[in-house]
């Protein structure tokens, strides 16, 4: 077992183990915790991968951004006084079970599969770094790139007016 | 290492976050698991980049770049949904003093 399958099951069983705590902590700050620990461990995948910029970016806006901003909605929220009464007992079977069929149907079509072993490129191949994916973006991609900050102008648009009322 | 070790990985993350969904009733942290269901694909869609890299590198030398720019605006897409996703929950916090998305029932009267 090489370095890069270690690596690989290391990152895999702490992201599912994340996880499976983010879904089932009852504190939603522990949750936020787990999820930014999921984030790192994709990261990780990223790397492994030589995506060195989506790595990046996953770190800087996921981790950084986006779960910051959970935070702070958590922070201003007082929700020591409703932490979830009983959770309905069906509710949580008839999730689980649908969650795990989806599972168990997907991985069982997987394994139907002819072409389930092809190999990915792991530690080499420079399509990840930032050159190749800027020059692509700026040269190919400039229009849905420019688009998706008038989405962006939109998004803070609508914030700002929902949240002000 | 073989895609399909990653296929099954993506599932996983995926399962969970639909089992998140439909089973937590706490608003933002229905709203992380879609976070994760996000990621998880991202992830896969990042591993079939590679996978194409790998088969097509000789044909065309930057083969498979384009997942990982779809990947880069899925991540555009995310954070913008985030922000209005979050004002949208501050808000529901301010009307009913809770965000457990059962209130949310009263949206049909």
């Amino acid at each position: 077992m090489g370095i890069t399958a270690i690596l690989f099951w290391t990152l895999s069983t702490l992201a599912v183990f994340s996880a499976l705590m983010m879904v089932v902590s009852k504190n939603p700050v522990y949750s936020v915790l787990w999820l930014i620990l999921v984030f790192f461990a994709i990261s990780g995948h990223y790397l492994l991968m030589n995506a060195q910029f989506l790595a990046i970016v996953n770190i800087i806006v996921y981790a950084g951004a986006i779960m910051v901003l959970f935070l702070y909605v958590l922070m201003l929220m007082d929700l020591k006084k409703d932490t979830e009464q009983k959770r309905n007992r069906g509710i949580l079977f008839a999730g689980v079970l649908a969650g795990g069929c989806l599972l168990l149907v997907l991985v069982a079509a997987l394994l139907k599969t002819d072409e389930a072993s092809v190999l990915v490129q792991t530690q080499v191949g420079n399509i990840g770094l930032i050159e190749e994916l800027g020059k692509i973006l700026f040269k190919e991609y400039l229009i849905p790139f420019e688009v998706s900050s008038i989405l962006f102008l939109s998004a803070m648009v609508g914030a700002v007016v929902i949240g002000k009322k | 290492m073989p895609i399909n070790y990653y296929i099954i990985l993506s599932i996983t993350l995926f399962c969970i976050g639909i089992v998140g969904v439909l089973t937590r009733r706490n608003a933002i942290i229905v709203f992380m698991c879609i976070e994760l269901m996000l990621n998880a694909v991202n992830l896969l869609m990042v591993a079939f980049s590679k996978m194409h890299h790998l088969k097509n590198a000789a044909i065309n030398a930057s083969a498979g770049s384009e997942g990982q720019l779809f990947v880069f605006f899925i991540m555009v897409v995310a954070a913008a949904e985030v922000s209005v996703g979050l004002a949208i929950i501050v808000m529901l916090y301010r009307n009913t003093h809770s965000v457990d998305i059962n209130f949310l029932n009263r949206l049909k009267h």
